[in-house]
């Protein structure tokens, strides 16, 4: 009853392809397909498997249509910028004064990306960013000049990540508790360092607080290195094999292990990525605020993680793209803006973020379950 | 409502999963007070059987008839409320709390909201008692008993609710033999009692002593209902099991002939608790079977060679050591696994068939981490085509892709760059007939290629059509070698369920 059956094996393949073919036996077929009863089952189950696949042409419209639908939301506050505030909205110093507060949790917003697509959390960004920016304006870094500095702040900021993916990959311990406990310690240890107080970039070293004074094209220097972050940032996600396991290490890290990828290892890379990125958010909010401080950084992480989820990024990890979480981003510092300039409440500001972080989400959950 | 009609009666029940037929018109009787045993070989449709019973799933077709009235079981709740409790075979308590809480775990004794605590524990101890059970204190926490104690929670919390119906998902799997023979007392005082009990074991034994009729499933059709369970031959039920409608289709095996060089050798791997002192050989070209039970260590035997478990002995690629580093040694030396869970263990869900294909080759189509799209898109194209992967878009997400399919794309996987060693897990399971034979005629191309193949199936008479040899492990050792022409299907079996086989 085991035995092998040359000429059927070589037979059934071809039999079923032909009923395959036109989704039917047609009946100058019908003999060999009763000859085959195997074949015959497997062109029925296929037929079957097939009849979603009319689907998807429609439903990959709609995943891109998720980028639509934040571009349509940013879109829609620059009409209500243009109507509210004709005179203040469109003009170019509002343009860079959007760019150069989004620039700063943008580049931390970029990381983030990496790990929450890799199935982890980040919550220790806002400290990272705090500590390597008053790291890099301690008199001592500062006599070394400009060029120390910003390694230094990078240099912290990667180091950082890098202890918080060691926790957890090695350390076997939760992402959230594990950044939970550098979040609460970066922040003491940055104002351990500055005595809790302000420290000024000195006139020596002008060269950190000249991006953000200089312009090139009308935009200061500190938007540029935003725009290069999230270029390097999808070049990394999209074009390389570090990205493409960051996507497996998310979405199954049990296939991604049996495949043959070294999940812990790449789990330490991506923390020391979003690290990474703080040191060189630190640089930026250097440049803006010509300070190191302490206090500098609070509550980024909520705005990070926001604009991540805002632009589709599954919390779950294994799906999302930097574009989604730069619109999201953009999205939100283009609220903060509106309400200033409309001169509303802070707090209701704080409001209409939380509402749009439901809503997106609620979007995006709809989108899901119409997939599956 | 007379006593004599059944209890419950299943009647054409269909249940149909993306690229499977898992259940294609069965019936199932049970009547008040006794025990009926479900019987089947992996993949027969028991399992999908009991969790429409319990309502974890919906049927496609087919009627339930529970005590005279047609009931829809729309969700566990619904079952349980109708006097249907299921004691899964991974034994689904919470750990953290106590006995008490978890036999009253979604019916808490409460008054406004609060828990009485108190009436809680007075109530366990009564069906402790009952269960012969009553050393167990209601209040110590569940992740401290041992596995039987976990059971007898578990049976404990199914008598909880009004049971009319008990079904046990392999309840003795987990259980030493005195424990089983206390298991048995309970069944029997249930039964007594006027329970209905639908017993699943792939233990011969225990079916004959505690069992009074037989239902076999096979191939998600019964083949037989209603046996009587002490008096029909054991050879009549293992024919029932394994006699096929469909024969399976296995590519021609090249003549008998000595093995090219070898590939694999395994020198006394052992995992303390799951296999012990295993050793074999693969040579190139060599299609090596596994023939086994589920739990006999079949499974973590290839996750060992495959260092995605630790293990001591010796694992020989090639005639050189692995040195004990994980996945990511073994893969760069050679191996490639098509894991038994495919969505769980191999495939990413959400990417396209390309991007699953390519997942474990990439370094072959990178340079400095850059991917060379355009390389890696023509050689999984060019995959997709030789494996006949339906339908051939790379750029479709693999979710939508039929069981056959998908196994082709984790086949695939392993095509790009160079194999040594094929380490397939179930590499059939879930998958419908036509498919298979053509993932048979695939391994067996990859074999004449020269690539070493180590199989695992449940299903023995797959291991002796593709196999050139078959190790027969039971119990975490290795009990028999042949080669696969000089076995039968009855002859294994045997070997595989020896102690249960009367």
């Amino acid at each position: 009853m085991t035995e092998s059956r040359g000429p059927q094996a070589e037979k059934a393949p071809q039999a079923e392809k032909a009923p395959q073919a036109e989704n039917a036996p047609s009946p100058g077929n019908a003999p060999e397909a009763e000859k085959a009863p195997p074949a015959d089952e497997h062109a029925r189950v296929e037929a079957q498997a097939r009849k979603p696949v009319a689907r998807p042409g429609p439903l990959a419209r709609l995943g891109e249509a998720r980028h639509l639908g934040l571009l349509a939301a940013l879109a829609l506050l620059v009409v209500v910028g243009l109507v509210t505030r004709p005179e203040n909205f469109a003009t170019a110093s509002n343009l860079v004064s959007i760019l150069s507060l989004a620039a700063t949790i943008g580049v931390i917003t970029v990381g983030m990306t990496f790990v929450i697509i890799g199935g982890g959390i980040d919550l220790s960004v806002g400290s990272i960013m705090a500590l390597a920016s008053v790291w890099a304006t301690t008199l001592a870094t500062q006599s070394y000049g400009p060029f120390v500095m910003i390694v230094c702040a990078v240099l912290v900021g990667a180091g950082a990540g890098l202890v918080n993916g060691l926790l957890i990959s090695y350390g076997r311990m939760v992402p959230f508790i594990a950044t939970l406990a550098m979040f609460v310690a970066a922040r003491g240890l940055a104002e351990r360092m500055s005595d809790r107080k302000t420290q000024l970039v000195q006139q020596d070293n002008q060269m950190i607080v000249e991006l953000s004074t200089t312009r090139v094209l009308g935009l200061p220097l500190l938007v540029f290195v935003f725009a290069l972050v999230v270029a390097a940032g999808w070049v990394l996600l999209n074009r390389t094999t570090f990205g493409r396991r960051t996507y497996a290490v998310g979405g199954n890290p049990e296939a991604a292990r049996l495949a043959g990828i070294d999940v812990r290892r790449h789990t330490v890379l991506l923390y020391a990525l979003s690290g990474l990125c703080c040191g060189i958010a630190a640089v930026l909010i250097m440049a803006r605020t010509t300070t190191g401080s302490s206090t500098h950084g609070q509550l980024y992480e909520l705005d990070a993680i926001a604009a991540v989820i805002i632009g589709g990024t599954l919390l779950a990890g294994g799906r999302g793209t930097i574009m989604g979480s730069i619109l999201g981003l953009l999205i939100f510092t283009l609220i903060t803006n509106l309400f200033i300039l409309n001169g509303l409440n802070t707090s209701d500001q704080l409001i209409a973020k939380g509402l749009i972080i439901v809503v997106a989400v609620l979007l995006q959950r709809r989108g899901l379950e119409s997939r599956t | 409502m007379s006593a004599d009609a059944p209890l419950l009666l299943m009647r054409g029940i269909v249940k149909q999963f993306p690229g499977v037929r898992a259940l294609d018109g069965v019936d199932l009787e049970v009547r008040r007070g006794e025990v009926h045993c479900l019987l089947g070989q992996n993949g027969a449709g028991k399992s999908t059987l009991i969790k429409i019973l319990s309502g974890a799933h919906q049927p496609d077709e087919g009627a339930i008839v529970f005590d005279g009235d047609e009931v829809r079981l729309a969700s566990p709740t619904a079952a349980i409320r109708q006097g249907i409790s299921t004691i899964y075979q991974e034994l689904d308590l919470v750990d953290g709390l106590s006995v008490a809480e978890n036999i009253f775990l979604g019916h808490e004794r409460a008054r406004f909201g609060f828990v009485r605590s108190a009436e809680a524990n007075r109530a366990t101890r009564e069906l402790l008692a009952r269960l012969g059970h009553p050393e167990i204190r209601p209040s110590v926490e569940v992740g401290r008993l041992s596995p039987a104690a976990k059971q007898v929670v578990s049976m404990a919390r199914a008598l909880s609710h009004d049971t009319r119906l008990i079904i046990m998902d392999e309840p003795s799997a987990a259980l030493a033999h005195d424990e089983v023979a206390n298991l048995f007392r309970i069944v029997r005082e249930l039964t007594a009692e006027g329970v209905a009990v639908v017993y699943i074991s792939h233990r011969l034994e225990e079916i004959r002593e505690i069992g009074d009729r037989v239902t076999v499933l096979k191939d998600g059709r019964a083949a037989a209902v209603g046996l009587p369970a002490k008096s029909t031959p054991t050879s009549e039920i293992v024919s029932l099991m394994t006699g096929r409608n469909v024969e399976y289709v296995f590519p021609p095996r090249r003549p008998r002939r000595e093995s090219g060089p070898e590939v694999l050798r395994v020198e006394g791997l052992t995992v303390p608790g799951v296999f012990a002192d295993v050793s074999f050989t693969v040579g190139a070209g060599e299609i090596v079977g596994l023939a086994g039970l589920v739990g006999s260590g079949r499974s973590e035997i290839i996750e060992a060679v495959y260092g995605a478990r630790r293990a001591s002995g010796a694992v020989i690629l090639e005639g050189r050591p692995v040195r004990r580093g994980g996945t990511a040694t073994t893969v760069r030396l050679g191996m490639g696994l098509a894991p038994e869970e495919r969505k769980a263990q191999a495939l990413l869900l959400d990417q396209s068939v390309a991007h699953n294909i390519t997942l474990a080759g990439l370094g072959g189509y990178s340079r400095l981490g850059w991917i060379d799209r355009r390389g890696e898109g023509a050689r999984a194209r060019d995959l997709i085509e030789t494996l006949d992967i339906r339908p051939g878009d790379p750029d479709r997400p693999i979710r939508t892709l039929s069981g056959g399919n998908q196994q082709k794309a984790v086949l695939a996987r392993w095509l790009v760059g160079t194999r040594r060693l094929l380490l397939l897990d179930e590499p059939t399971r879930g998958v419908d007939v036509g498919a298979r034979a053509e993932l048979y005629a695939v391994i067996r191309k990859l074999a004449d290629e020269g690539i070493g193949v180590l199989l695992v199936s449940s299903e023995v008479p797959e291991v002796l059509g593709l196999a050139d040899r078959v190790l027969v492990v039971r119990e975490g050792r290795i009990i028999h070698r042949a080669d696969a022409r000089d076995l039968d299907e009855g002859r294994v079996l045997d070997m595989i369920m020896e102690g249960s086989a009367l």
